[in-house]
């Protein structure tokens, strides 16, 4: 009789598919993985704690760092957050900007997702192909903000500076590259023998499933589930916008590639309309104290001058209590719960980080399957140790 | 001078240290491996836009063995400063690594007890790459800052660096 033995392989925290530094030990019964064990932390940055030490205003730039591929959409869950905390209105026009930059967000991140999920799979050109498209989406952001990645560009109680006067121009070059590039991936991609094999019927994950591991966004969205929070609990004027969440069938990795070039679609739509209708105005909302003033009045008047050294200096003052704010970021539902305790600084910043949560199915999804599904499975859930491990 | 004229077109004088550095410089290999924010702005390096093939570097090895080049592209947390110690000695002489960000150069913006303050810490740098994250044309720069380091390299100070090898 021969004896069976199982051999326990280390993947990661350097291996080229795991998106960074996540580390899986698989325990393998020949190319079949028993057992799969992912291991976070590697990236573990202490971003939570460090909020806690800075003003409010100041924190804005740790959350860019958290999901470093979908920036704008940090910003805007932790704004969202203390607006809600303070009780700010913000302007029509901030919240059309808002949209259209975190929907934008969501295609940047959507690409480089779809490039290395390819790659992964040995589509090595995909990337390629992913990251030209992605430059255009970049230049809005350097357009907007100067920097192109961690913007830091949506601020509590609006932006940081005025919308430039070219933001048109550049906004429709996106709205004109990203669909012609969006049809060179489906022909590189959907008819792709190697692509379909290693995709379909892995990594599934039933509706059931994917409700009680409290999965989010496209990983929920791909097992048949239409739950979005932008039509669920609109947030930031999402209602104004007609756009349809796509939902896949069976919950495997193909319906979810098929799920997330869908919502690129969706989120072109969205960026058309937000950009067609932005409303005038001011892109601050006028809370003397709480809200920087604008630039120009800092230059000229003395009260605004006042107000700026107040807030970058001693922040502001904020009710007790707890917000909880929620927002649809590319890989899943982003939340930011805040407790303050009255003082100038946060006295807990918590984040749902989706791409943790989701990654929790990922033991769900391969085990008993092969090793190389794992590649597979990793790529399709849409890590970002940033954010996993905050 | 007299000797050039002597010999055949086909043959061509040079010293042992411009030739090795030639070939260091001209077919660097990175280590395909990215920590954080920083490894995207890598990753646009490579990609198309900025096009890192110019320099002969496009070749990414997943394997430390194979690679001549760290760029450590991101923060670096006490749980992963041993894995960067690890990669970086396994990795075969000649070996430079590139500090790229405010992160692994002096641990950034974040000045807490998860972040190790500057990769320099643990493993010798070559190049400090600022910003965060630095453009891809900061990071081309650097490189291009390593090259120029690289040809005033002698292979006479590397020999006990490399061992016997080239003795
Ligand atoms: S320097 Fe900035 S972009 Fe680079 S890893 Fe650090 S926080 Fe991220």
């Amino acid at each position: 009789m021969t004896e069976q033995k199982t051999v326990t392989v280390n993947m990661g925290p350097q291996h080229p598919s795991t998106h960074g530094v996540l580390r899986v030990v698989l325990e393998l019964d020949g190319e079949t993985v028993i057992k799969a064990t992912p291991v976070v932390g590697y990236l573990h940055t202490g971003i939570e704690k460090t909020m806690e030490n800075k003003l409010y205003y100041k924190a804005i730039p740790c959350t860019d760092r958290m999901d470093y591929l979908a920036p704008m959409s940090n910003n805007l869950g932790y704004c969202l957050a203390v607006e809600k905390l303070m009780g700010i209105e913000v302007p029509e026009k901030v919240k059309w900007a808002r949209v259209l930059l975190t929907e934008l967000t969501r295609i940047k991140s959507h690409l480089v997702w779809l490039g290395t999920h390819a790659l992964d799979l040995g589509a090595m050109s995909m990337l390629l192909y992913t990251f030209r498209e992605r430059e255009s989406i970049i230049d809005v952001y350097e357009a907007v903000s100067g920097q192109r990645m961690m913007s830091t560009y949506i601020r509590i109680g609006g932006l940081a500076k005025e919308l430039p006067k070219d933001f048109d121009k550049w906004v429709r070059k996106v709205l004109k590259q990203v669909p012609q590039g969006m049809q060179d991936y489906i022909d590189l991609l959907s008819g792709n023998q190697i692509f379909i094999n290693r995709t379909k019927g892995v990594a599934v994950i039933s509706a059931e499933d994917a409700l009680n591991y409290s999965l989010s966004g496209p990983m929920l969205r791909g097992s048949g589930i239409k739950h979005d929070l932008r039509k669920a609990s609109p947030y930031s004027g999402y209602e104004n916008f007609d756009f349809e969440i796509p939902v896949g069938r069976i919950g495997d990795a193909w319906d979810r590639y098929l799920l997330r070039l869908e919502e690129m679609r969706q989120s072109l739509r969205i960026v058309q309309q937000a950009l067609d209708g932005m409303p005038e105005g001011p892109y601050r909302a006028h809370v003397p104290g709480v809200v920087l003033p604008p630039k120009e009045d800092v230059l000229y008047k003395m009260e605004s001058m006042i107000h700026h050294f107040k807030i970058i200096t001693e922040g502001f003052e904020t009710p007790r209590g707890a917000v909880y704010q929620a927002i649809e970021a590319p890989k899943g539902e982003l939340g930011y719960y805040i407790s303050s305790d009255g003082s100038n600084k946060p006295h807990r910043v918590r984040v749902r980080p989706p791409s943790y949560i989701n990654l929790g199915a990922l033991p769900k999804m391969v085990e008993g399957r092969l090793l190389s599904d794992v590649i597979c499975a990793i790529g399709t859930i849409d890590i970002v140790l940033g954010e996993v491990d905050r | 001078m007299g000797l050039e004229e002597k010999i055949p077109d086909s043959i061509i004088l040079t010293t042992v240290d411009k030739m090795a550095n030639w070939a260091h410089k001209r077919s660097m290999w990175p280590l395909g491996f990215g920590l954080a924010c920083c490894a995207i702005e890598m990753m646009s390096t490579f990609a198309p836009h900025f096009d890192l093939a110019r320099f002969g570097m496009e070749v990414m090895r997943p394997s430390p063995r194979q690679a001549d080049l760290m760029i450590v592209a991101g923060r670096v947390s006490m749980k992963m400063a041993p894995v960067v110690k690890t990669l970086y000695e396994q990795m075969p002489n000649p070996k430079w690594v590139l500090s790229m960000g405010a992160c692994a150069s002096c641990g950034g913006v974040f000045n807490n007890y998860a972040i190790v303050q500057g990769v320099d810490r643990i493993i010798p740098v070559d190049v400090y790459v600022p910003g965060c994250p630095p453009r891809p044309e900061q990071l081309i720069d650097g490189i291009l800052k390593l090259y120029e380091q690289i040809e005033k390299e002698s292979v006479k100070d590397k020999r006990e660096e490399w061992g016997r090898r080239i003795g």
